[in-house]
């Protein structure tokens, strides 16, 4: 039988956790140096959370830590619950002898989030739960494993001073001492978990020496604690457990208190914007300066020309560009697997492996695949059959060699550093000197540039000229090459010859099609 | 002073500041004119996304750290993967056997890439070092590696940009750089950002010159290989950019960050055009991919999941839950039949 006892006082509120800033003291100064620096930020974490302190408190969080920003979304999150009206509603729940201060049910807290922030189902309101209380900020009061579920079970919110974005980094003599007392008090639901007795052991082993100093720290603390009320101390038990479940966490569970390596080698830079600017510029206002780090003549010089240069540049409009990708993803539509189902079945799915051994074999090509080439020059040649048969094309209509100067040029800056001075000498003699065996026709202007070029040749060259042919050919050969009707029987033979795969390719697209409501 | 501060010897910081103010104020109101209409908007008139039945397919277990970084071997069943254990592995991700695993000299191997070949891989990281190893069966090609470029920090992203022969990095020393790899010679380097360069990709043009890079400083460039200049930046992230993909069209480029949004910003319209957020997504994006007719993005956060978005209506139409920690990387298959995820739960998987 459960009886339901409110009580505002045990609400982890100030009275708890001021008395908790001299109880729980980490020994290490190097905790300490590493926490923020920032008199009042530390001041902040011993006082119940508020709008007000949240938001004036480390301006620049963005700017220290991806896991901070991530913190003071996760904080905004467990303020809304904290609201005494319209939060997370928590009781005092009186079971046999005794009473179960401060806490909430899995359901109740998962019926709030549904309610109360944008989320889809109850897996992903459990999903975000389980997120929160892996970071510590409500942990399951008798459970060593923070994660959440949708039923009866006990939840605690944790007291902001224990909160990761103070910054923690506990050394294990902290442990050390917080294990030891766990021995020191003869409760049941004090007593250690296999796993902690195990780190208890192997840390006496390492600080053998400091032992004795640990012991009686950690004695000193089991006094403070016995002279407390019950009820808080049952919290406040139930707190530091769960802060050490975040930073030491049981085996098996993540520990999320650990950083992108990329971010942590960033933030111990010496050169941060940020700092850099504090000193440097202070009056600067932080919407630019946040940005611009080094802020010197010349950076800004570069920045005006570039600026300069962006107003320069002629934009289409908003509408143009999204009617370009709606219009994208209807051309390509039955090419994305995820929309359409390939041609043959989709070898992730069906463990068929058709799908790729077909694409070898040059004879039976989908009306589907020469359907595309149509859609630009770039998905002709790219498709190796696409591009013998344009090809094959142009040598009849002799203009071939403007495919092969441009494929020449593509070959060029693939290759190593050592032989780009022969092929470019090559590439001159046979597409453009005076005697070419091959010539080219490009306009003067391209062909100045080219020449003028060769006095200091790079595998970029061409690249001018190459691109003046790509052109050509895109506006003359291919739309020719589309017109002709060596590409209308390719297409209209492929069609036959892979008509039934192509009606059961159309047949699946429409039942896909019917699908969507 | 006034009068000197015309001609460029004398600019100062304060004239040089007021002057980018005036003009970024110009460029805001220019890029307003350019807002007719949203995204949404236009695409109103398509059908809504029916929820592609994505399933995990496949899990590659094997790491024995985090898995950092991952990428599809042209063949289009292969996949790369290194680790902060130090290990790269190449799989055959549709038997999911391992083919090779080689240990590198440093953990946290953040960066690996196929070359266009399939015959060899390039490799990084902390070490601040772009190594390639040769695939050759039945040999350890640790024997045949070759150390092409080195960074004055650690190497973040790496890709073979059309040729075998060379690559391209991104590195925590803010650059990215354009390596022969033959002589290890430095060909091209790239100065702009102004923090740690996070993800690059190459533009999916024909004659594939110019790439884009993602960066701690929340800014993306667009440059032009050839002259190793920035020709284009996007600005728009609250914080890291952490991941960077062309739109198959080669139009935009798609961002992910640690402000917990995606963005697209459009390469003619010169702006962003697009941000995909939810208020109840609070983590950051590590990674980004196109599915092939640019209609879905799917995007791995730290919250182990991944969530695909609708490009063009720009809201979530599908979740992926089954990572146990953060989703590190992330790729659509070369032919676009599958998505490939790493985490730091030390698996890969594979998605249909």
């Amino acid at each position: 039988m459960l009886k339901l006892l409110k009580s505002r006082k045990h609400r982890h509120g100030g009275s708890l956790s001021s008395i908790k800033s001299n109880m729980v003291t980490m020994n290490s100064d190097k905790a300490a140096i590493k926490r923020k620096p920032d008199p009042s930020a530390s001041g902040c974490s011993i006082q119940p959370a508020n709008a007000e302190t949240t938001t004036l408190q480390q301006p620049y969080i963005s700017d220290e830590s991806p896991n901070l920003l991530l913190y003071r979304k996760m904080e905004k999150i467990i303020e809304k619950m904290q609201d005494e009206a319209t939060g997370v509603p928590v009781r005092t729940v009186k079971s046999f002898m005794s009473k179960i201060p401060s806490v909430f049910t899995g359901s109740d807290l998962i019926a709030w989030m549904l309610k109360n922030l944008d989320l889809e189902d109850q897996q992903e309101a459990l999903h975000l739960a389980h997120l929160i209380a892996a970071h510590g900020y409500f942990f399951p009061i008798d459970d060593h494993m923070l994660t959440v579920k949708n039923d009866g079970t006990f939840y605690r919110f944790q007291t902001p001073y224990f909160w990761p974005s103070n910054c923690w980094e506990p050394e294990n003599t902290d442990y050390a001492v917080y294990l030891c007392k766990r021995t020191m008090q003869n409760k049941t639901r004090l007593e250690l978990a296999d796993y902690e007795a195990e780190n208890l052991a192997r840390l006496q082993k390492m600080f053998s020496r400091k032992w004795e100093f640990i012991f009686m720290q950690a004695e000193a603390q089991s006094k403070v604690d016995k002279k407390r009320d019950k009820l808080e101390r049952k919290v406040l038990d139930s707190q530091e457990r769960a802060f050490w479940d975040v930073h030491r966490p049981m085996p098996g569970c993540v520990n999320t208190t650990e950083v992108d390596i990329k971010k942590a080698c960033q933030m111990n830079k010496p050169m941060k914007g940020l700092k850099n600017l504090q000193i440097g510029a202070p009056k600067l206002s932080p919407s630019t300066s946040g940005l611009h780090p080094k802020v010197t003549v010349e950076s800004l010089r570069k920045q005006v020309t570039l600026l300069k240069s962006q107003l320069e540049r002629r934009n289409i409009k908003v509408s143009k560009a999204a009617e370009s990708f709606v219009a994208y993803y209807e051309q390509y539509l039955e090419y994305d697997p995820f929309f359409v189902p390939p041609e043959y079945a989709n070898p992730w799915v069906y463990d068929n492996t058709e799908l790729w051994e077909q694409e070898k074999i040059a004879k039976d090509i989908s009306a589907r695949r020469v359907k595309r080439w149509a859609f630009s020059l770039q998905e002709l040649l790219a498709d190796p059959i696409g591009r013998e048969h344009f090809e094959k094309f142009l040598e009849k209509e002799f203009s071939g060699e403007n495919l092969k100067f441009w494929e020449a040029v593509q070959e060029l800056k693939a290759l190593p550093q050592s032989q780009v001075q022969n092929k470019v000498t090559e590439i001159w003699e046979y597409f453009l000197a005076s005697d070419a065996k091959c010539p080219l026709n490009v306009d003067s202007h391209s062909y100045e540039i080219t020449k003028k070029n060769m006095d200091a040749p790079d595998r970029w060259s061409f690249d001018n000229a190459a691109a003046h042919v790509y052109h050509l050919m895109k506006s003359d050969s291919y739309s020719r090459y589309l017109r002709s009707e060596m590409y209308k029987d390719f297409l209209n033979g492929s069609k036959k010859k892979t008509s039934v795969k192509g009606i059961r390719s159309i047949v699946s697209f429409s039942a896909r099609k019917d699908n969507v409501p | 002073m006034d009068s000197d501060s015309k001609s460029q010897a004398s600019d100062t910081v304060e004239t040089l500041q007021k002057e980018a103010e005036i003009l970024k104020k110009r460029l805001e109101e220019e890029r307003q004119k350019l807002n007719d209409v949203t995204l949404e908007q236009v695409a109103e008139r398509l059908d809504c996304v029916s929820c592609p039945n994505i399933k995990p397919r496949r899990t590659l277990k094997g790491h024995q750290a985090k898995v950092l970084c991952s990428d599809w071997s042209p063949d289009k069943k292969h996949i790369v993967s290194s680790s902060q254990d130090g290990k790269m592995i190449i799989w055959d991700a549709h038997t999911t056997n391992k083919e090779h695993a080689v240990t590198m000299p440093t953990t946290w191997v953040m960066a690996c890439a196929y070359a266009p070949s399939g015959n060899f891989v390039a490799c990084g990281g902390l070490d601040n070092k772009v190594t390639v190893y040769p695939l050759i069966l039945d040999e350890d090609v640790s024997l045949r590696k070759k150390t092409v470029g080195t960074h004055t920090s650690y190497m973040s992203c790496c890709l073979f940009p059309n040729s075998d022969q060379q690559i391209l990095t991104g590195s925590g020393d803010s650059t990215c750089a354009l390596w022969d790899v033959e002589s290890g010679q430095l060909l091209q380097s790239f100065h702009g950002h102004s923090a740690d360069v996070m993800s690059i990709d190459l533009a999916p043009s024909e004659t594939g010159n110019t790439f884009v890079s993602g960066s701690v400083d929340k800014m993306v460039l667009i440059w032009d290989m050839r002259t190793g200049q920035c020709v284009q930046s996007f600005e728009g992230h609250e914080s890291d950019v952490n991941s960077v993909k062309f739109h198959p069209s080669g139009d935009a480029v798609a961002t992910g960050g640690d402000d917990a949004t995606c963005r697209l910003f459009d390469l003619r319209a010169d702006k962003e055009i697009a941000v995909y957020s939810k208020e109840s997504i609070i983590f950051g994006a590590n990674s980004v991919d196109f599915s092939h007719s640019g209609r879905l993005l799917f995007a791995g956060y730290n919250d182990y999941t991944v969530n695909v978005w609708d490009t063009l209506k720009c809201v979530r139409v599908w979740l992926l839950y089954g990572h146990e920690n953060r989703v590190s990387c992330l790729q659509v298959s070369p032919d676009g039949t599958a998505l490939s995820t790493g985490s730091w739960d030390c698996t890969l998987r594979v998605w249909a």
